[in-house]
Formats: C-alpha cells, sequence, structure tokens
C-alpha cells in the first residue's frame, strides 16, 4: 500500500471535479492511500504573494503545520512525510515556502511567529511536497501502471501538457527537464495512446491573466492550441486544474478574439489513465469538459454519452441572454 | 563617449547608481533575490512568453532599479504582467529570484498605490478578501465581483462559458469555508504585522 498525504486544493471540488472524480478512480488499481489533509485551506494562488509576504507564506505554512500534525498517524500505521497536490500552482506554493523558510531563516522564523497565533509550527524540511504526476511515475511506476491496461488508448493522438509551474523552478530537481520534461509522454505511451511530441508542453497557460490581462492570456492560449492542432492532436492531457481551465473554458473567447474555430479537447490525464484502466466515461467526468472530448475519443471507440443538461434551477426561458442557445451556436461554429 | 540609445537612457544606464531600492527589494524578497548580481544578459526578456505586452523586460527593470528609479520601477506594467511561468528564473545564468522579485513589486506598488491599471491589484485583493473570509477561495463569488467592476463588456461574451461551468456542476454556487477559520485569522492578523526587514 502507497500512502500519503492529500492536499487537493480549491480546485479540486469545483471547476476542476472530473480531476478528483478520476483520481478516485485509479487509486484502488494502483494501490494507493490518500489522507486529506485536515481542514485544509486555500494555498493563496498566485494573488496573496503579490500583496503581503509574510500572510502570504503563513497561509501556505498553515498547510504543511496541520500535515505534519497528521504524518506520523496516516492510516492508523507507518506514517508519511510525503504531502501530495494533484494541481500545479498548489505544488509550487507548498514546495516554495519550505523552501524559501530553509533559503531564508528570517522568513522562516517570522511565518512560524505567525504560525504560533494559531498554536501551529512548521519546522522546514520536514515534509516531502510532491505533484501527483511524480508520484505516479517515479513510485508507482510506469510498468505497475501499464499492467493495468485493459483498454489501451491506441491510436488516440494525444499532446503532453505539462503547463509551467510544475517542471519549474523545481527546487528539488524531480524533472527530468526544465523545459522538456517527457514525464507525462511517458505515462501517456505507458496507456497505450499515440503521444504526439509537443515543444509547448511547458509554456504557460496564462494563469491568471484570464482575469486580469485577457488579451495576453488569449496570445498563450492561442500558441498552445494552435500547437497541438498544427500536429494533428485530438486533445490535449493537463496535469492541472488551471491549465485546463484556461484552455478549456476560455477556448471559445479566445477563438473570438482571434477569429478562429479551433476545437480543442483537454481531459486531466488521470480522466485517460481511467479510460484506459477500463472505466466508463461517466465515472471519470468525462462531459464536464466545454470543449467536448466526444469527437476526440470516437476515434479510439469509446462513446461518450450525451451529458443531460440538468434544467436551469431557474426559469430562464423567457429571461434575458438565452446563454444556452448560445453555447450550441458557438459549439458548432468551433467544430466547423 | 557614445551616444546614448533611448533605451539606455529608459533604463537609466545614464545615471549614478543608487543601491538602496535594489536592497529594499532584495530584503522584501522571499528568498535570496540574487538581485544585486544581475550581468544584465537579457536572457530573461528573450524568454519571457509575456514581454511583448511589457512595459520593460525583467532585464531593463532590474537596470533601473539598480539606478534607483522608484516611481518608474513600482509604475511599470512589468511585474502585473509576469505570469509567473519561470522560464527565466530557470535560464538565469545569475540564479536571480525574478518571479519572486515580480512579487515584491507588486506588493510595494500596491502599498503606494503606483499602478496604472487597477484591474490586476484588485483581482488580488479580491481574491485574498475571500480566502480570508472563508479559507478558500470561491470562484463565483469572485468572478462576478471582478468581471462586473472591471470587464462589464466582457459579460455577454463570457455567459456562455459560465452556464456552461454551471450547468456541468463546475461551480460552486455557495462558498465553502474551512471549520478552523479563527485559527486562520490568528495566524494571519500576527503575520500582518510582521515583515522582512534583513
Ligand atoms: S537573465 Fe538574470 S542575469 Fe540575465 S538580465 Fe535577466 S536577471 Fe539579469
Ligand atoms: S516568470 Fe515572468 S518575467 Fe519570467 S519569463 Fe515568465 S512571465 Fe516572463
Amino acid at each position: 500500500m502507497n500512502k500519503y498525504l492529500l492536499y487537493p486544493g480549491c480546485s479540486m471540488d469545483s471547476s476542476a471535479r472530473a480531476y478528483l472524480e478520476s483520481l478516485n478512480t485509479i487509486l484502488e488499481p494502483l494501490d494507493l492511500q490518500l489522507d486529506e489533509i485536515e481542514d485544509w485551506n486555500c494555498c493563496g494562488a498566485t494573488e496573496y504573494l503579490g500583496i503581503n509576504l509574510i500572510p502570504a507564506y503563513s497561509l501556505i505554512a498553515r498547510n504543511l503545520a496541520l500535515a505534519t500534525k497528521q504524518m506520523d498517524s496516516v492510516n492508523g500505521t507507518g506514517g508519511t512525510r510525503t504531502v501530495i497536490t494533484p494541481c500545479s500552482a498548489c505544488y509550487l506554493n507548498l514546495a516554495k515556502a519550505d523552501h524559501y523558510m530553509q533559503e531564508r531563516p528570517a522568513l522562516g522564523a517570522k511565518v512560524n511567529e505567525a504560525l504560533s497565533a494559531g498554536g501551529l509550527e512548521y519546522k522546514p524540511g520536514t515534509l516531502d511536497v510532491r505533484h501527483l504526476l511524480d508520484i505516479l511515475v517515479y513510485d508507482i511506476g510506469l510498468d505497475a501502471i501499464k499492467r493495468k491496461v485493459t483498454r489501451p488508448l491506441n491510436g488516440l493522438k494525444v499532446v503532453p501538457y505539462m503547463g509551467c509551474m510544475l517542471p519549474r523552478p523545481d527546487y528539488k530537481h524531480r524533472w527530468s527537464d526544465h523545459e522538456h520534461p517527457t514525464e507525462l509522454d511517458d505515462l501517456l505511451r505507458a496507456l497505450g495512446a499515440d503521444v504526439i511530441d509537443y515543444p509547448l508542453t511547458t509554456e504557460c497557460c496564462g494563469g491568471h491573466m484570464t482575469q486580469i490581462g485577457p488579451e495576453t492570456a488569449f496570445e498563450l492560449i492561442r500558441r498552445l492550441i494552435a500547437g497541438a492542432h498544427e500536429r494533428g492532436a485530438y486533445l490535449m492531457a493537463a496535469v492541472c486544474p488551471m491549465c485546463q481551465l484556461n484552455i478549456d473554458a476560455y477556448q471559445l473567447e479566445t477563438n473570438r478574439f482571434f477569429h478562429t474555430h479551433y476545437h480543442m479537447p483537454i481531459l486531466f490525464f488521470t480522466q485517460l489513465m481511467g479510460l484506459a484502466f477500463g472505466r466508463e466515461p461517466a465515472e471519470l467526468g468525462i462531459g464536464a469538459e466545454l470543449v467536448s472530448a466526444r469527437n476526440a475519443l470516437a476515434h479510439i471507440g469509446v462513446e461518450v454519452p450525451v451529458t443531460q443538461e440538468p434544467a436551469t434551477p431557474r426559469k430562464k426561458d423567457e429571461g434575458l441572454p438565452m446563454p444556452r442557445r448560445w453555447t450550441r451556436h458557438e459549439e458548432k461554429e468551433a467544430v466547423k | 563617449m557614445p551616444q546614448m540609445t533611448d533605451e539606455r537612457v529608459r533604463a537609466g544606464l545614464n545615471r549614478e547608481e543608487d543601491l538602496s531600492l535594489l536592497n529594499e527589494v532584495s530584503v522584501k524578497t522571499a528568498g535570496v533575490s540574487h538581485l544585486e548580481m544581475c550581468i544584465q544578459c537579457g536572457t530573461c526578456g528573450g524568454s519571457c512568453p509575456a514581454a511583448m505586452d511589457m512595459d520593460h523586460t525583467p532585464r531593463m527593470l532590474f537596470a533601473m532599479l539598480r539606478a534607483g528609479m522608484r516611481e518608474e520601477v513600482l509604475r511599470s506594467n512589468t511585474p502585473w504582467i509576469c505570469v509567473s511561468c519561470y522560464h527565466c528564473v530557470v535560464r538565469c545564468p545569475q540564479e536571480v529570484h525574478i518571479a519572486d522579485v515580480m512579487y515584491t513589486l507588486k506588493g510595494m506598488a500596491i502599498k503606494v498605490k503606483l499602478y496604472s491599471d487597477s484591474t490586476a491589484p484588485h483581482f488580488s485583493q479580491t481574491f485574498v478578501d475571500m480566502v480570508e473570509t472563508y479559507g478558500r477561495s470561491f470562484e463565483l463569488g469572485l468572478a462576478s465581483r471582478h468581471y462586473l467592476k472591471h470587464f462589464p463588456l466582457r459579460l455577454p461574451g463570457i455567459m456562455p462559458m459560465g452556464f456552461g461551468m454551471l450547468t456541468k456542476g463546475r461551480i460552486d454556487v455557495a462558498p465553502r469555508r474551512i471549520k478552523q477559520m479563527k485559527q486562520l485569522k490568528a495566524i494571519l492578523s500576527r503575520a500582518k504585522k510582521l515583515e522582512l526587514t534583513s
């Protein structure tokens, strides 16, 4: 049994619920047990660091402090010092706090002074902060993953999209390369997928710029989807909720901005693992993406049931902007 | 002496060195910034995917820091355009903590209200407000407050997206709270009184 502490991050039960649902399906086959850090709080994303340094690091460090309380009693036995997170932004924040509290003892001291107001303490270096992908590739191993594949994704042309905050700055040298790491390629290949070499794999998705400087973000998103499209990909594989959100949810706006018609679905790599392990799309949150992966998966004979759009809670039909019709129309446009 | 190009003047290379600003930024940056070791090689700007939208490349901004051009530095949009992709960070031959310096500059600009566009600082502040209230981020509250204030014209365009997210169960309609909010508040209010000074 492989046991870890889990820091899920805020997106996992809202915008990235498909990530969580699909992650849950691969735990048992891979003999993985994850203990959620109790009462964890938001890591501050990329926002708090720019406002006020010590509070930002204290916010992050509270999670690390809570994790150390749990580390000896993980699942009753053994224990673990490893915290894993499925989100690249959370991963970097947690890893960064641990790293800088060591590199700059003055920071460590101030953060602990703040933590003590809540009866907590964190000794930097106590925990290992790692990303889910890292665990799967290096702890579980590609062979073990391959053994669980019952529905190889043969013929599924996919680009591996690592994003920027996972392989960089990489304080603990966990990845094969800062700019062209191949871990995600290897994992997707183990699932049988037709992995396309994607030189843009660690380019940025725009991060929070979709919210504050959309034009900057749209250009970054355009490069990524155009790059995937030009290489003949049916879809992209993501390892981070923010990357997935930007490329999926803002693809329509990006298309409108550039007068393009890309239709490039992006799924979480755990959804592809679930499929390869024989699970059905509905169990994996497939269909929750806004740019539908239905056609992409049809290439390998996986049928995604048409999602039942739940009735709107409000009686919106005669209401103002009728967004539902727009969605359908735009989706058709994008497919063209 | 060869004539200074406009760019070199903009970067403050015609001025006397004044390290007080650079030192202040360095002290306030998490980790050991290595800022004083910048050799002006330009690798950062050349690696930056967002440089086209920046007032100054990181290299230029660091030259301005060295020249003590406080107001120009804090007014620059560069730290706000930086997407924290860490391309420059892993390529910088001097291991300058470029992305973290950008965070420091944002914080300093907010303190003295020296920014030309309020969109980004307000977004960060709204996000932080949510976290300080609930302990978790709350996307719907954040997005609605932010878009109404800064991008009312984008609203019709993103409506289908928002609606899709809602019907696909990808947006919480109510915030989630952590249990020990009191503890978190105590930590943050103590933290707010603390600063890195050396
Ligand atoms: S890459 Fe590093 S040394 Fe070169 S200009 Fe940028 S910050 Fe300075
Ligand atoms: S971290 Fe910021 S400054 Fe550096 S390359 Fe990325 S966007 Fe540019």
